[in-house]
């Protein structure tokens, strides 16, 4: 090369160049074109990928959340409604000096250092131009300190806000049951675009039962935001529609007056309307306040309504299982009819005590000296417990359990709630089950005084009696009467789901044990005949009272020995009016006693307040105040009248008749 | 152009005489990049009206550094070249110097109120200095011309690198390379360079680099790998060019630039703004004027006065690709990101004023004899 070039030549120089820039122009074509493959891979073979993604960039969905359902008793009643509130809140970006205001507005405001920690924790996660509260539950007095000094705190407002309320606190609490903040576990199952923007979901009681209907249809926004996140302009927009507002079966004159009745002990109370399954009232005691759960129930709260002793959380109504007691004698008498165990004239001969034959063992009767010679009528109204021992053992365990489960006994109701319980209608089979033992016939005498494995729901006996009411023709209970899609359209009516109806061989083995159960508040030796003295109507009813603590064969029940916990549940069922029912109920108060004394009583109390018109419940009224005022009279104390009016927890004891 | 060129003490004759000396089409097709990129750059910019005053401000003074060096005699350019370059050396040592004691990145020097990038005097110094070098030997150059040659390149590529700003570094050492290429550098030597470059870069990645830039490059394998930090210039940048499509989503309309995704859309970034709003065919537009500036340059290059002139002018030309080449390759992914701007479109007088004085520098190089421009 050196040798070849050794005159520094104008042309030879020109000539190279002129092939260096050849190449060079070809170098520049061929590079430039793996760019254009590139550009064509982007913008050709992946347009529509990249332009997803350009719109996830800048296309944001903002869901909006459906207002919930409003929930009514069958009157419209407001048991659950939305409550407005008013909470300060602040966007960060707009807020220059975020300690200085925080520190301004402590002084100027009842804000706890607590609330600034959690503001402060919630700024941290938040996008910066998310509105995050500060304060919730803004008085009326604190709003207008604030607006008068709005113009100090840039980047803070008063913004309004809805929650779950429930006006009448504690109220049928059981039934309506609660929303709380959606959890973990809620997640998973939810459908995340539906529940977006929702915060709240029912966690019990109808509000659970029915989240579907009153959660009705999320709504969105679809915005356009910048890089930043900051909101430009709404792309298209879609309104929320609101959850179906929901009427139910609940009477809340008659809830209200059970509730008010059970104060005095623990227990549950269900009233149903036999025509239909339409559950008039349905009460537990001791309630509980839903407005607690809504935000998160603090640990100290919820920990006092856990480890209450008297267990306020618990449904008694559907969740308590009880030994019904005697009042399952008249689905008893009408199983042994049909089954020709027993006539309607027969009788037999009651001692105190039942002997199963070849065996020692006492199965003693509340009267200790015995009824004599009782016939079915009797054996109902006196609550005669060897007539039913008698029975049961004659009848067998097989045919009496199935006969009684056709009263509903042993299964769900498919009551419109969560978490219902079956209770026990025990047979050989179950018993094998769940203790894996034989079964004695003495379980089968036990089982016929509603004692042993029998348990029951109060609003299984609540059904029972409804189907008695009725001669057989079962309606499932239920707490939705009607549901409303908007304010402006007319009430939807649910249809009623009837149940298998009893047969029985002759029709009029069920006037029989209706006989027997008129008989027990209008027959003069009935046992709960001072509840139904006076009545403006006939009604039917059975007294129970369930053993709670196993009395030794030698000795006698006391209760004044007894702990309070160990004391007998007092049991009433009942329908009226005798001839046309439009009300079947199930009390229970626990540890209250006999039957005939404490929950007939009140059931005679109910069934006023739900069958008498507003005049005749204040003529009532009237009588018995005069009677109030002549005993005080008498007694030389000068009463205050006003003061009776004022003291509705008066324990219904005293409100005996007779 | 000039009908009556012996009367020459008009003013008019004057201006006339200047505009002789300029390529008239790769004027025209540069008036034409600098309308598409200005239209660009407003929305870009968001439309905003202080920074194109400034645009109109940089054209303005890039135009006038463009007419100026058009009228630069080559032989003086050639005499220059030593001192320019050594003066570049001297400041580029100096801003080290003062980035030291600031602690940081340095990549201007301050005097009084003017800001001044020297590493920007290397783009042009630089492959003047080799071109004045190799212009003076036997042309293919010998191995120790050669050697010569790169150490006149590396000394303020190194420096440049150090500052650190590795776009300017890449341009100022290709630009170098260009001379040295077009000198004759033989296949051989060209192919053994291509080698040790493939060898030394891995070297490079692991021992040369700061973390930032060992990341850029890993990036461009893995843009998710870091959706927020290093990747989201990428992932943005795809965005924008893939749903801009073949049409575009239409002039002002690109909502990843409007909506403020798309980083640094006005400076390094602006080629996806083109892309989104112009879509594939804009694009085959732009990268046509581009091409064509290319080709003109090198073809003004080789009607150039002397060797130096026709080395410089090429390595002129093929620096400008090489602006391109990386900006557009970065931008698409398909090279890291490197701080390299898209020529005569992006943002900055710096950039802008450079390259219009490359272009001038090109026009100038070309033989100036009587009758020349009836020769185009």
């Amino acid at each position: 090369m050196e040798k070849r070039v050794t005159v520094k030549s104008e042309r030879e120089e020109y000539r190279l160049f002129r092939s260096r820039a050849i190449v060079a122009a070809v170098f520049v074509f061929i590079a430039l074109s793996l760019v254009v493959f590139r550009l064509v891979y982007l913008q050709v073979n992946n347009h529509e990928h990249y332009t997803e993604l350009s719109k996830q960039n800048y296309q944001k969905r903002i869901p909006v959340p459906p207002p919930r359902g409003l929930i009514y008793d069958r009157n419209g009643v407001v048991l659950a409604d939305n409550h407005v509130e008013y909470v300060l809140e602040a966007v960060r970006d707009d807020v220059a000096d975020m300690d200085g205001s925080l520190k301004r507005l402590m002084q100027l405001l009842p804000i706890t250092s607590q609330d600034v920690n959690k503001f402060k924790q919630k700024l941290r996660v938040n996008s910066r131009f998310l509105p995050v509260i500060l304060r919730k539950n803004l008085s009326e007095k604190e709003i207008a300190i604030f607006s008068v000094n709005r113009s100090r705190f840039p980047g803070f407002r008063i913004s309004v806000r809805t929650e779950r309320n429930y006006p009448l606190g504690s109220v049928a609490s059981h039934v309506i049951g609660y929303v709380g903040r959606i959890d973990k576990r809620d997640l998973k199952r939810l459908d995340k675009d539906e529940y977006a923007g929702t915060t709240h979901i029912g966690k019990s009681g109808i509000e659970k039962q029915y989240e579907s209907r009153l959660h009705g249809k999320a709504g969105y926004e679809l915005t356009e935001v910048d890089a930043h996140g900051k909101p430009q302009l709404v792309l298209d927009e879609k309104s929320p529609i609101a959850g179906e507002d929901l009427f139910l079966t609940i009477d809340l004159e008659l809830q209200l007056k059970a509730e008010e009745l059970l104060k005095e002990y623990n227990g549950a109370m269900v009233a149903i309307d036999p025509r239909n399954g339409e559950v008039l009232a349905m009460v537990s005691v001791p309630t509980y306040d839903p407005n607690l759960f809504i935000n998160g129930i603090s640990y100290a709260n919820y920990n006092a309504l856990r480890d209450n002793p008297d267990r306020p959380l618990y449904n008694r109504a559907i969740q308590g299982a009880y030994p019904p007691g005697s009042t399952i004698k008249p689905m008893a008498a009408l199983a042994g009819l049909n089954a020709g165990v027993v006539t309607p004239s027969s009788s037999i001969y009651a001692k105190g005590f039942f002997q199963i034959p070849g065996n020692r063992h006492r199965f003693r009767c509340w009267k200790k000296s015995g009824h004599g010679h009782v016939s079915l009528n009797r054996a109902i109204y006196q609550s005669c417990d060897v007539y039913f021992y008698d029975l049961a053992f004659r009848m067998g365990i097989k045919r009496y359990s199935s006969a009684m489960q056709r009263f509903g006994f042993g299964h769900k109701t498919g009551i419109d709630l969560p978490h219902e319980r079956s209770g026990v209608m025990p047979s050989p089979e179950w018993k094998r089950k769940r203790f894996n033992k034989f079964w004695y016939p003495g379980d089968t005498v036990n089982v016929g005084i509603g004692q042993g494995f029998f348990t029951a729901t109060p609003l299984q006996l609540a059904q029972a009696t409804a189907i008695l009411a009725t001669k057989g023709h079962g309606i499932k209970p239920h707490l939705l009467r009607s549901t409303r899609i908007s304010r402006n359209l007319p009430e939807k009516l649910l249809s009623i789901w009837r149940l298998e109806t009893i047969g029985v061989s002759k029709p009029r083995f069920w006037d029989d044990v209706i006989r027997g159960m008129t008989n027990v508040v209008h027959g003069p030796h009935g046992t709960a005949r001072r509840a139904g003295a006076g009545a403006k109507y006939r009604f039917a009813g059975k007294t129970g009272t369930a053993q709670v603590f196993g009395i030794a064969q030698n000795k006698t029940y006391n209760a004044h020995k007894l702990d309070k916990k160990l004391h007998d549940h007092s049991l009433f069922v009942a329908f009226a009016p005798v001839d046309k029912p439009t009300i079947a109920l199930a009390i229970i108060a626990e540890n209250a006693g006999g039957g005939s004394k404490v929950a007939a009583p009140m059931a005679r109390i109910l069934l006023d307040t739900y069958l008498l018109s507003d005049e005749e419940k204040k003529k009532i009224k009237e009588e018995e105040e005069a009677k109030e005022a002549k005993l005080q009279a008498k007694k030389g104390n000068k009463p205050a009248s006003k003061n009776n009016k004022k003291q509705p927890n008066k324990p219904p004891k005293k409100k005996k008749r007779g | 152009m000039n009908s009556r060129p012996h009367h020459t003490t008009s003013i008019l004759a004057i201006i006339l005489r200047w505009l002789s000396s300029i390529d008239l089409v790769m004027v025209v097709t540069l008036i034409m990049l600098i309308v598409l990129g200005s239209l660009t750059l407003f929305s870009a910019t968001g439309e905003n009206e202080r920074m194109m005053n400034n645009h109109l401000i940089h054209l303005a003074l890039a135009t006038t550094m463009m007419l100026i060096a058009s009228q630069i005699p080559g032989n003086l350019l050639n005499r220059w070249s030593i001192w320019i370059y050594g003066f570049g050396v001297v400041v580029l040592i100096l801003v080290l110097i003062q980035g030291h004691i600031g602690k940081g990145a340095q990549r201007w020097l301050e005097i009084g109120s003017l800001r001044f990038q020297p590493s920007e005097i290397m783009k042009l110094a630089v492959p003047m200095m080799v071109a004045s070098y190799l212009s003076k030997k036997h042309l293919p150059p010998k191995f120790k011309d050669v050697f010569i040659a790169s150490i006149i390149v590396v000394i303020p590529m190194g420096l440049i690198v150090k500052q650190p700003d590795l776009g300017t570094a890449l341009l100022v050492g290709s630009a170098g390379f260009f001379v040295i290429y077009f000198a004759g550098l033989s296949w051989k030597w060209l192919a053994a360079t291509v080698i040790a470059v493939a060898i030394a870069a891995p070297l490079v990645f692991f021992f040369g680099m700061h973390e930032y830039q060992r990341q850029r490059v890993l990036t461009l394998f893995d843009p998710g790998a870091d959706r927020l930090g290093s990747g989201y210039h990428i992932i943005q940048s795809t965005i924008a060019l893939g749903s801009g499509g073949v049409y575009g989503k239409g002039w002002l309309n690109g909502d990843q630039s409007r909506l403020d995704f798309l980083p640094e859309r006005h400076t390094d970034f602006i080629f996806a703004v083109f892309g989104e709003e112009f879509g594939l065919l804009g694009i085959l537009i732009l990268l046509s004027l581009y091409i064509f500036i290319i080709w003109r340059g090198l073809y003004l290059a080789t009607k150039g006065e002397d060797t130096f002139a026709r080395l410089l002018g090429g390595s002129l030309s093929l620096t400008f690709f090489i602006y391109l080449l990386v900006n557009t390759g970065m931008v698409s992914g398909i090279l890291p990101v490197v701080g390299v701007p898209l020529p005569l479109v992006s943002y900055g007088g710096t950039s802008l004023v450079t390259l219009m004085t490359a272009f001038g520098l090109i026009m100038g190089l070309r033989r100036r004899k009587k009758g020349y421009n009836r020769e185009v």
